[in-house]
């Protein structure tokens, strides 16, 4: 019985938000790493247009909310998502043409594009900030859970409950379903196949006849609806605070380093690398190691190994790991 | 050095900086006998031009290739060989001359251009997409047709027969010879009329060269010209129905392959007696 309940407990504090918040940060990192691989830069503003796609989203779900429109048990963001997703399209089609493109004309380096990246990243900071203001915002509704830890108890008549948040398994539906139909896109289709052309060999896609201009313009879109993804199921899983999404920032890079940049499957499996390093190493254990260990054993603190509040350090000690001693990543990437 | 956003220590490429500058125009040395260009399928035709605003790499040198015929570019080291070609192909800057296909004056259409036309260009390095499969390869070969590429592919498979084994392996997985297989056969999804390849046997054993030189003659035999450059003079001159020998980016010789292979100042100078 002991063990069951620490597995329950295992199952409720660190699998399912671990796997939740993996996936997350695992189509964060896809956006890093399609970035990477076919414009070669390391887009600085992904956590920005994550922030403003969420936005956008948001304020439809309000406009929904107030027209009366639901989505069932299901949250009406989801109905509002498709709009999210076109409104960053715009913004960051528009942030190409403007900004992007002119270095790419010029054959800019790398390093020159990541701080343009950067600048991006502040103007869109700023842009969220102004429209919807940098307070928490809060905009789930539907059902909110699936199997709520009362009723799990009174189900199995164990003593420690299980939770699952209609969040969290809306996230891990709708991100496999996204990473299907990228890796459908990329892999079946003929523009998918020019665009791993594209980021394999420039000079023999541009001999082929692919248009690097098409090329470019699909990774933005595919990017766009990514992020837009990524950041509305982040958002309806905690709650959306455009300074949050900025920080995040640092575990979606270290997904998509830790996984191989350039690497989609990299990326995926980088992003639960993360999160369950950052979930187990600031969970407080004292719980479970109750169930599991004699009583005279029992630990005095929280056996928790960092405070929640360095979760970030987390991301930041795997990421140097992964860059000493295997610079292209887990899967075979591009170096940095 | 006009580029600001490009400025990295040099661009680690040697071509530009020639070396060894040939210093102070000189006529070239001529062929000894006139040529006659005038139906020649693609021909460069008195092209002068380097890469960029650099110094200038070609001096008049004039390549051309007649319907069906293999011509081939050899020469020493740093003659301009695989410039000769590039610039054929629209890879540099033409102060002078012009290149004409079929008639045409393509000499302004960029090297995009001259594929929808009918050329297909084989790099010398990274002249494949290693990370995708060899049948992935092709179809991107072929990413300009709209049309139906499966007999296109068929045929590349006839020529090729390991490709279809290994149709569904990466490229980058594959050895020399083969990668090198690889890339003639993206050229030929464009069904192009006219195949440029360079060095197409660079880094292959001798057994896979007289191999690929075997298919490159038979794809010349369905009516596709070839003009390619080789570093292996003796073996390309053999099969070539016209050979160039470039000097410092100026037409040394030019006769049919047998007959360079016979003239002696050739034999002395290039082919090692």
């Amino acid at each position: 019985m002991d063990l069951l309940n620490a597995l329950v407990a295992l199952l409720n504090f660190v699998i399912v938000p671990a796997t939740a918040y993996g996936a997350q940060l695992a189509l964060g990192a896809l956006g890093v790493t399609l970035i990477y691989g076919i414009l070669r830069f390391s887009n600085f503003a992904h956590g920005d247009t994550m922030a403003f796609g969420t936005m956008v989203t948001i304020l439809f779900t309000w406009w929904f909310q107030s027209m009366g429109i639901s989505f069932g048990p299901l949250p009406t963001a989801l109905l509002a998502l498709p709009f999210g997703i076109l409104g960053c399209m715009a913004l960051v089609l528009v942030t190409d043409r403007m900004v992007y493109r002119f270095y790419r004309e010029q054959k800019a380096k790398p390093v020159i594009l990541v701080i343009v990246s950067m600048g991006v990243m502040f103007v869109m900071n700023g842009l969220v900030r102004f429209i919807i203001g940098p307070d928490d915002q809060r905009f789930g509704d539907g059902e909110r859970f699936i199997i709520s830890a009362r009723d799990f108890k009174a189900m199995t008549g164990l003593r420690e409950g299980l939770a699952i948040k209609t969040s969290q398994g809306l996230t891990v539906v709708v991100a496999v379903i996204a990473v299907a139909l990228l890796f459908w896109f990329l892999n079946r289709t003929r523009t998918g196949k020019s665009m791993r052309a594209y980021s394999d060999n420039e000079d023999l896609a541009l001999l082929s006849g692919i248009n690097p201009e098409r090329v470019v313009m699909y990774t933005w879109l595919i990017v766009a609806a990514l992020a837009t993804v990524a950041g509305t199921l982040y958002g309806l899983d905690k709650s959306f605070k455009p300074f949050v999404y900025f920080q995040l920032l640092l575990p979606i890079f270290a997904a998509a380093i830790v996984g191989g940049l350039g690497n989609p499957l990299g990326a995926i499996a980088g992003g639960f690398v993360i999160a369950f390093s950052e979930v187990t190493i600031t969970y407080a254990w004292k719980k479970i190691a109750r169930y599991l260990l004699p009583d005279h054993l029992d630990p005095d603190g929280l056996v928790q190994l960092l405070s929640t509040d360095y979760k970030f350090a987390v991301s930041f000690v795997i990421l140097l790991i992964v860059l000493l001693f295997r610079p292209t990543g887990l899967f075979k990437g591009k170096s940095v | 050095m006009s580029n600001p956003y490009q400025d990295d220590r040099g661009n680690k490429d040697a071509s530009v900086t020639n070396p060894k500058p040939s210093g102070g125009f000189k006529a070239a040395p001529g062929t000894g006998h006139p040529e006659h260009n005038a139906d020649a399928f693609l021909i460069g035709d008195n092209m002068t031009g380097g890469y960029g605003k650099g110094a200038d790499i070609l001096h008049s040198c004039t390549i051309a290739v007649n319907k069906g015929e293999i011509a081939v570019i050899v020469g020493p080291n740093g003659a301009g060989k695989s410039t000769g070609m590039k610039a054929v192909f629209g890879m540099l800057n033409l102060r002078e001359g012009s290149v004409r296909l079929d008639g045409e004056d393509i000499t302004s259409l960029t090297p995009q251009d001259r594929v929808a036309k009918g050329m297909g260009f084989v790099p010398q390095t990274s002249n494949i997409f290693t990370s995708m499969t060899v049948e992935e390869n092709l179809e991107m070969g072929a990413f300009l047709r709209r049309d139906d590429i499966s007999e296109t592919m068929e045929q590349v498979y006839t020529l090729f027969p390991i490709l279809k084994d290994k149709r569904r392996q990466a490229a980058g997985e594959l050895s020399g010879g083969q990668r090198q297989q690889v890339a003639v056969g993206r050229a030929l999804m464009t069904q192009p009329k006219v195949l440029m390849l360079d060095e197409p046997t660079a880094g292959v054993s001798p057994i896979v060269m007289d191999e690929l030189f075997d298919r490159i003659i038979e794809v010349a035999r369905t009516g596709i010209s070839i003009l390619m450059v080789e570093q292996n003079a003796r073996q390309a001159l053999e099969i070539a129905d016209k050979g160039y020998v470039l000097v410092q980016g100026r037409n040394a010789y030019t006769d049919t392959g047998r007959a360079l292979l016979e003239d002696p100042d050739v034999r002395k100078s290039f082919l090692g007696g």
